[in-house]
This record gives structure tokens, sequence and C-alpha cells, in this order.
């Protein structure tokens, strides 16, 4: 399969704090690609720079072949590089539909379109609400979107990804704060998404990750200790000491 | 969104029409103060309207709205000063030069947030009143008397107070209409967008600075409007026009009135300025009463007079 994301020795630095060191990654089209690694590990640091909205210190990202490094935030949503929040990052005091229905017109051309109601746009408003029924939340569309719960949350922030109708997703830890059932509700829907989108997953929930990742890459420390398909980074004795050991003893 | 006549739609409305009205009860009573009085609710009421688009629906704290005031008032001064007194002239270069303000003060202040915005635009506007101040041959510090209202075409006579009066609120409909149109757009939407969470809106793909920006302009825009009625409407301008107080009472309108509200700029300045009215009559020390009254609404009706009329529909 074509390479879709190449990051190439990425590097970023808070002060003394190393958050991503010499980080390479290559995505192949189609994969659900998924970083793990115990908190600091400079996961959501590498999202930041990878949907730009923060700049590496050095290293390039390349999307769909071409070099991105330089290419603002608005800019790369609109290549197909859509990302969602690991903290709820909404319109709160809008519609549920609205949040969704400016995803999609982020992605319709220009908005200096200064007379037509754009609430009474089909062309904005039906993609919206094929959207919302995606992720289930059909019912809850004219509710201002600060009345949903945390797990609505997350299925509306996938919605608001899915609605921009992106080549790629990067989802940070979409599950973080759900119930078992809500949970499972957002594994069988990523389940369904990665059949049509390539996807970077940081998660922490291991149970997640394995069920659906294609291939995984572990961080610590923001430098990659391993990278390859599940049953590798199962397996990789390096791995477990850093990491999966302490989460495998609490799940026993 | 479409006008659902809900009570706040309908006091808006009716408060409207009261307006329309209102001449005809000062030719019955004769109180020629109370149409003077009202020509300034009218023209404030637009300066707030235009300053809502921003603060209310941008969410952009400007401080330095007064400005626009001043500078469309001071394009008519100055250009009546200079012999011209057409106001196809003077009024189009109220909105021009106020435009283009606008669009330098945004781009420069836009790229800040929060109280840096604040500071930026109060420190623009402030700016704008000592210039003003020092221009000896537009009268300085003592500000410069009209001698002749704008010239239209017969038949419209801005001398005519009550044809004035009309002027300014078929403008301020007009207004009050433009704004409704603009933020229920996809304009409106990416401007509204952005004051709810503009970090957002840049990662689905919202070059936000160029919206907000357009939105400052137009803002801008509209204020010189009122600023070139203003100057008409009391045949003199001084560079108090754009003293930051001033700014400060467009502020309080709209977030008395309700901020990001269509009718709400409109109940600010209307409650505001007759507050303001009657409190005085009653003691030199109206502001005690005003504070108060201002410190509650923002405690307790964090949407404004609109807000409550909001809440009084669900009972």
């Amino acid at each position: 399969m074509a390479e879709l994301l190449r990051v190439e020795s990425l590097a970023k630095r808070f002060g003394g704090i190393v958050a991503t060191d010499d980080l390479s990654l290559s995505i192949p089209e189609g994969e659900l690609h998924a970083v793990i690694g115990p908190n600091g590990a400079g996961k959501t640091t590498l999202i930041a720079q990878l949907s730009g909205l923060l700049v590496p210190h050095s290293g390039r990202i390349y999307f769909g072949g071409s070099d991105i490094t330089g290419v603002s935030m608005p800019s790369r949503s609109l290549l197909g590089l859509a990302r969602s929040f690991q903290i709820t990052s909404l319109f709160l005091d809008l519609s549920v539909l609205d949040n969704v229905a400016l995803a999609v017109q982020a992605h319709a051309g220009h908005s200096f379109h200064f007379w037509r109601s754009a609430r009474r746009e089909p062309e904005l408003r039906d993609p919206a609400r094929a959207a919302l029924a995606r992720v289930g939340l059909s019912a809850r569309a004219d509710l201002p979107a600060s009345a949903l719960s945390h797990g609505e949350h997350r299925q509306l922030e996938l919605a608001m990804a899915l609605a921009s109708q992106p080549r790629m997703l990067l989802l940070d830890e979409p599950m973080a704060g759900l119930g078992p059932e809500e949970s499972a509700r957002m594994v069988s829907m990523l389940r369904d998404l990665k059949k049509e989108l390539t996807i970077l997953l940081v998660e922490h929930d291991m149970e997640a990750v394995f069920a659906l990742a294609d291939r995984i890459t572990v961080l610590v420390y923001g430098r990659v200790i391993a990278s390859g398909k599940p049953e590798d980074i199962r397996n990789n004795t390096q791995v477990r000491d850093a990491y999966l050991g302490e989460q495998e003893a609490v799940h026993g | 969104m479409i006008p659902t006549f809900n009570l706040r739609t309908t006091v808006g409305l009716l408060l409207l029409l009261a307006l329309v009205l209102l001449p005809v009860y000062v030719e019955l009573t004769g109180s020629r103060f109370l149409l003077t009085l009202f020509t300034r609710i009218v023209i404030l009421a637009l300066a707030a309207v235009s300053l809502n688009l921003i603060l209310g629906y941008g969410g952009m704290m400007s401080f330095g709205h007064a400005a626009y005031l001043g500078i469309g008032g001071y394009a008519v001064g100055m250009l009546a000063f200079e012999g011209i007194t057409t106001g196809f002239v003077q009024w189009p270069v109220a909105l021009l030069v106020s435009a283009f303000f606008a669009l330098v003060i945004g781009a420069l202040s836009l790229r800040t947030r929060g109280v840096y915005f604040i500071m930026i635009t109060l420190a623009f506007a402030q700016m704008a009143y000592y210039i003003v101040a020092g221009l000896a041959r537009y009268g300085g510090d003592d500000g410069l008397t009209i001698e002749k209202r704008s010239q239209f075409i017969a038949p419209i006579n801005l001398s005519n107070k009550v044809q004035f009066y009309y002027i300014c609120l078929g403008l301020l409909c007009g207004a009050i209409y433009l704004v409704w149109r603009l933020v229920n757009s996809r304009f409106g939407m990416a401007l509204q967008g952005a004051r709810s969470n503009d970090t957002r809106m840049r990662a689905i793909g919202f070059p936000t600075y160029r919206y907000k920006l357009t939105g400052f302009v137009i803002a801008g825009t509209l204020c010189g409007l009122a600023g070139a009625l203003l100057a008409n409407h009391t045949d003199f301008v001084s560079p108090a026009m754009m003293y930051w107080t001033r700014s400060g009472d467009l502020i309080i309108m709209v977030v008395l009135g309700g901020m990001g509200s269509t009718f709400g700029p409109l109940f600010g300045a209307v409650a505001l300025l007759v507050l303001e009215e009657v409190l005085s009559g009653i003691t030199e020390y109206w502001q005690i009463i005003l504070g108060p009254l201002l410190l509650l609404v923002v405690l307790f009706a964090r949407g404004g007079i609109d807000g409550l009329l909001g809440k009084a529909r669900h009972g």
C-alpha cells in the first residue's frame, strides 16, 4: 500500500524536556496505527505536531507525498488530516448539529457568504446529519453541545472529524473517560471507520489498541522503542519492561 | 435562524414599533426634548449593534469602539468645515475612513488575545483621541461646531428633526437586519465558531483570523455611520466622542441588553440612556444607582435583558 504519512526524525523540546526525540514513523494508506506509551511519553505532543498546532524543532512531516512541516493547521485540515482532541474541544454554546455543520463548512470552500442562512443550507446540514447518524447522535442533534454527556462528547468529536471527509484521522485518546459500554461502542465504530480511513490512534486502553491496531508504535520519553505488529509488541521484552508490564499486572 | 416569534423577538419588534410611533406622541404632547433624547438613543443603539457583531457574536472584546464614532463624526465635521457639505461625499468618506481604521487596528490587534487585545484596541482609540485633540485647525480639545448638516437632495432634509429621527431609525433597523443576516450566514457561523473555540476552528480548517478581521471591519464601518449621524445630531464634534469611557458605555449597552442577541443592543441602549436620563433627574450622583444595577445584571442575568426575556418564555 502507498505510504500516506511519513515522519522523519522529528524533535520537539520544551525547555530542557525532550518531548519528541528523533522520532520517525511511516503509515501506509488504510492502516490503523496505534501509538502507545506511558504518561508523558509525548503522544499528544506528536499529534499536535502532526496536526500543525505545534511546530517541531527539527525533522520533517510528509502527508500524501508532500512536505507539510511548514503548513498551517487549517491548511492541513483541508488536505485531509483531521484530528480529535484528548480533552474534549467543542463549540459548547452551539448546537450539536451546528458543531458538525461547521466541520462540513470548513471544507466547503471559503466562508465569505454573508447573506444566506447557513442553518438552512442542505449542503451543510445533510452531511452533518449523516455524520451524526454514523456515530449514533441523531437524536441529540438540536441540543446545545454543552448538554451532552462526556461519552457523547467523544462521539461528537468523532462525528466532526468524519464530517470533514478526511483521508486520515488523528485520534487523541478517543476512549478517555468512557465507561465499558461506551468504550465498546467506540471500538466498534473505529473498526468500521478503519475500513475507509487511515487512522493514527493514541490510546491508553490496551484492550482497544490490541483489538484495533494493524501496527503499534511504542513511545517512551519521546523516543520510539519498538514498532511492529500487535503480536510482536506484545512479545517484545523491552516494551514489557517499559510499559506493558504494569498494565498486564493491573489487568491480571 | 428563522424568526420565531418568541417573547424576546416580540418585545424587540414592539420596541421598534414604539420608536416608530414616538414622533406622533411628541407631536401630541409637544415634548420636543423627548425627540432629541431618542434620536441620540437610536444613534447610539446603532453603534451598540455594530459592537455586538464583534463582541457578542465574535467574542472580540474591543475597548476602542468609540473611536469609529469619532472618526465618522470628524469625517463629517472636517469636510463641513472645509466647505464640503454634501452628504453624498461626507457619509461615504465617513464609512471608508472608519473601515480603513478598523482594518489597520484589527489587523494588528487580532494577532493578540485576551487582555492584550483589549489593551491594544483601547490604546488605538486613545491615540485617535489625542490626535484629534491636537488638530488645532479643527478646534482641538474644544471640538468643532458644524454650521450646516449634511446636505442631500430634496426632499431629504436632516435639519428637520422628525425626518432626521426617522432616517436614524431606518438605518438602525437596517443595521439590526444586516447583523441578523450576517450572523446566521456561513460567515457568521465562522465568526461564532471562533468565539466559541478558536483553536478547534483552526483545527477543522478555518483560517479564523480573516473572518474575525472582516467582522471587525464591518463593525467599525457601521459604527462610523453612527458617528456621522451623531455629528449631524449634535451639530458638533469633539474628541470626547471617542474617549475611552464612551467605548465603555457601548460595552455596557451590549452587555446590559444581552451579548450575541438580535435586539439586545437596542434593549441595552434604550435601558441605559433612559435610566441615565431618569436617574440624573433625581440625583446628581446617579451613577451610584446605575453602578449597582449593572452589577446585578452581570451577576444574576448573564444574558442581559434579552436573556431575561428568553427565560420568561419558559415560565
